[in-house]
């Protein structure tokens, strides 16, 4: 689903992604870790077409970028950390608005579901400047899948929410996740992303460093692994 | 470290200090002094070829924005950078000379005629592109609006002199102007007619000298910024 | 596959209705504009104390003053809803055309501000005793507005990531938007002097050159202002 090779990304003179590989096969949930300034953002606003590689291939769903980003939009869905919503708007019309820019057929009948699934039924008329940041998230969500994308890419979804509304916001993304779609998120907290991915990306000093499966960690044993892999990458990078 | 001093530019630096040194001896001792305004009437020559250089500067600058857009190559954004900067120097020196010209002739540091206006105004639009770089942080995005800005400004000050043109003007029209009640109005006689074509191709060199040079000071300038992010990683 | 053609009209519509329900809702942006150019009026009285035959020559010049300054308010908030809650770029991922955001932007803004026009006028009319409702002069606001906004949204849309924004559109704006504004000065006065709308062809022209041309340019230039 997604394939990424030898990706480069440069600005002015700073190279931030060095040659970086990453996989993604569709069903999967991948966690990208890494501290802070490592490039994950850059890296997901690469597959979201929001930025073009210096070099290197990136291919999502079949379609290569940047030449094909056109058709690689509509199959994709993006929740930020911005809420990325219209206050004076009402739940219901920001989904809808969305859905007529990414030419949702049925619109009417798909905002009812997505409102569903999100949990925000009940607060379909309000605005949204009156949510509380959990429920704007959680619309946003609702947003990033209006179009029944076939990836999603989050970045550091969780920021700014509660423990109730990270509940929430996990129930959604497993059910997501349920349905089939191929989910990429990065993510500062480890322990939630652990409850949450299939799979572990470790992102720093502008490559993916190392990679592992969910079930083939212990519990609690994605720390220790993180730490290590950072350990590990800055002895490299030292010698 | 080895100096990297192109021979191209030595040979422009002499040549273009030559012909400055001829075109003033032609300007002081050449052009024959004017019967009606006298010595002021020199300026001219200067005034002139500075405006010229100045809106040489923002050609330079708009084609090296369409350049960079199409081929994102930080070169072009250096270049247009330079074409800014010597074209606003010019043009300030062709408003002070203008001015200094008009004191003795219109009794008046300044009027609002099309050339004079336009060529403020065009003064005006380099210093808002100097204060749009100066406010972005990302040098990819600071070429990019660059580009963006000078392409639209190039683009208006023709236009800026026709609407203010439909005034009133005081402003002598040497070149095509039949309108005999323009005070300040001259004709050239051939000696001055050579000066003029001579300053203008002078200045035109020093314009040409003067962007190599602050070209070749941008393009080290960015090669230190490589190297100081290369020692920091 | 590129969108589908229907869709460049459709995203540019959805747009627009957008801009004009959430203002509808907020009626920040109108009325911001409004209260300013309203205050500029005033002080204009204040600061030019003007018989009425020297009012008949000024008023359109005020006019314009009061519509140039007063735009670039509507300029910048427009433009800082998307930047301050990132909903540019929830623009920008969907398959929509560049321009069709470009488009749908600039005709809201340009509704804005003759929304602020319609309002301006009869009061300019009431406070100075001067009668503005002219056909003629509907064109000249019209043309004029147009080209400002053409030019004013691709401005404002780098204005809003600089730092300096606020200052910044005015300073990129006026002297790149001033052909426009002194030619439709010059058909105002025409305009409002009596004389036919023949008489001020040559600004007319000039007006409707420059829009055309900028709108020209702005589908060009604006993939590049938001594309990175």
């Amino acid at each position: 689903m997604i394939e990424v090779r030898k990706l480069v990304k440069r600005f002015g003179h700073k190279t931030v992604l060095k040659k970086l590989d990453f996989d993604a096969q569709q069903g999967e949930f991948v966690a990208l870790l890494g501290p802070n300034g490592a490039g994950k953002t850059t890296f997901l606003r690469i597959l979201a077409t929001l930025s073009r590689p210096s070099l290197g291939l990136v291919k999502i769903a079949g379609f290569q970028l940047p030449g094909q980003a056109s058709a690689v939009r509509s199959r994709l869905g993006v929740v930020s950390h911005l809420p990325l919503l219209y206050g004076d708007l009402t739940a219901e019309e920001n989904l809808r608005f969305f859905g007529q820019l990414y030419n949702v057929e049925h619109l009417k009948t798909r905002v009812d579901t997505v409102l569903d699934l999100v949990g925000l039924s009940n607060r379909r008329r309000d605005m949204v400047r009156t949510f509380s940041r959990g429920m704007q998230q959680r619309l946003a969500i609702g947003r990033a899948i209006i179009h029944d994308p076939d990836v999603l890419l989050l970045d550091e979804p969780h920021t700014g929410l509660d423990q109730d509304a990270c509940e929430m916001l996990d129930k959604v993304l497993l059910q997501v996740s349920a349905r089939g779609h191929t989910l990429v998120m990065t993510s500062h907290d480890l322990a939630r992303a652990a409850g949450l991915a299939s799979r572990f990306d470790i992102l720093t000093r502008g490559r993916i460093q190392a990679s592992v499966q969910s079930d083939a960690l212990a519990e609690d044993g994605l720390l220790a692994f993180y730490r290590q892999t950072l350990e590990q990458s800055t002895t490299e990078a030292a010698v | 470290m080895k100096r990297n001093y192109p021979r191209g530019l030595i040979i422009l630096n002499l040549v273009t200090i030559g012909l400055l040194l001829v075109a003033t001896l032609m300007v002081f001792l050449y052009a024959p002094v004017e019967a009606v305004m006298g010595m002021v009437q020199k300026v001219f020559y200067f005034h002139v070829a500075s405006t010229w250089t100045g809106m040489l500067g923002f050609l330079v600058a708009a084609v090296s924005g369409i350049l960079y857009l199409r081929s994102k190559d930080s070169k072009w954004d250096v270049v247009g950078l330079a074409g800014v900067e010597i074209g606003m120097f010019f043009t300030l020196i062709g408003i002070i000379t203008g001015s200094i010209w008009a004191r003795p002739i219109w009794n008046t540091w300044w009027t609002w005629d099309p050339r004079l206006t336009t060529t403020t105004i065009m003064e005006l639009i380099y210093a808002a592109y100097l204060m749009l770089r100066q406010g972005i942080e990302e040098p990819e995005k600071r070429a990019r609006f660059g580009a963006v800005y000078a392409i639209v400004g190039f683009i208006t000050v023709p236009m800026t002199f026709l609407s203010i043109r439909f005034f009133r003007t005081i402003h002598p029209v040497i070149i095509g102007g039949s309108d005999p009640s323009s005070t300040g109005a001259f004709d050239m006689t051939p000696a001055m007619l050579q000066t003029f074509i001579f300053s203008l191709l002078t200045y035109t060199f020093v314009f040409a000298t003067l962007l190599w040079h602050r070209v070749r000071l941008g393009k080290l300038a960015e090669k230190v910024e490589q190297l100081k992010l290369a020692l920091n990683d | 596959m590129k969108p589908r053609k229907g869709s460049f009209v459709r995203s540019m519509l959805a747009i627009i209705w957008k801009d004009l329900a959430a203002e509808l809702r907020s009626r920040e942006l109108v009325s911001a504009m409004l209260v300013f150019a309203l205050l500029v009026i005033f002080i204009f009285n204040f600061a030019l104390e003007l018989d009425a035959q020297a009012r008949a020559t000024v008023t359109a010049g005020v006019l314009w003053v009061t519509f140039t300054f007063a735009g670039t308010i509507g300029l910048n908030r427009s433009m800082a809803v998307e930047k301050d809650r990132g909903c540019l770029d929830g623009l920008l991922l969907a398959p929509v055309d560049r321009s069709a955001i470009y488009f749908g932007k600039m005709l809201s803004n340009l509704a804005f501000m003759l929304m602020m026009a319609v309002i301006i006028l009869p009061v300019y009319s009431l406070f100075y005793n001067v009668n503005l409702f002219n056909p003629a002069l509907v064109l000249v606001i019209f043309l004029g507005s147009l080209g400002y906004v053409t030019v004013g949204t691709l401005l404002s849309s780098m204005a809003v990531q600089a730092r300096t924004r606020d200052i910044l559109l005015p300073i990129l704006l006026f002297p790149v938007v001033l052909p426009l504004v002194v030619a439709a000065v010059k058909a105002s006065t025409v305009v409002l002097a009596g004389q036919p709308l023949g008489d001020a062809l040559a600004y007319l022209n000039l007006m409707i050159v420059y829009d055309v041309i900028f709108i020209a340019v702005a589908f060009m230039v604006f993939d590049f202002v938001v594309e990175e």
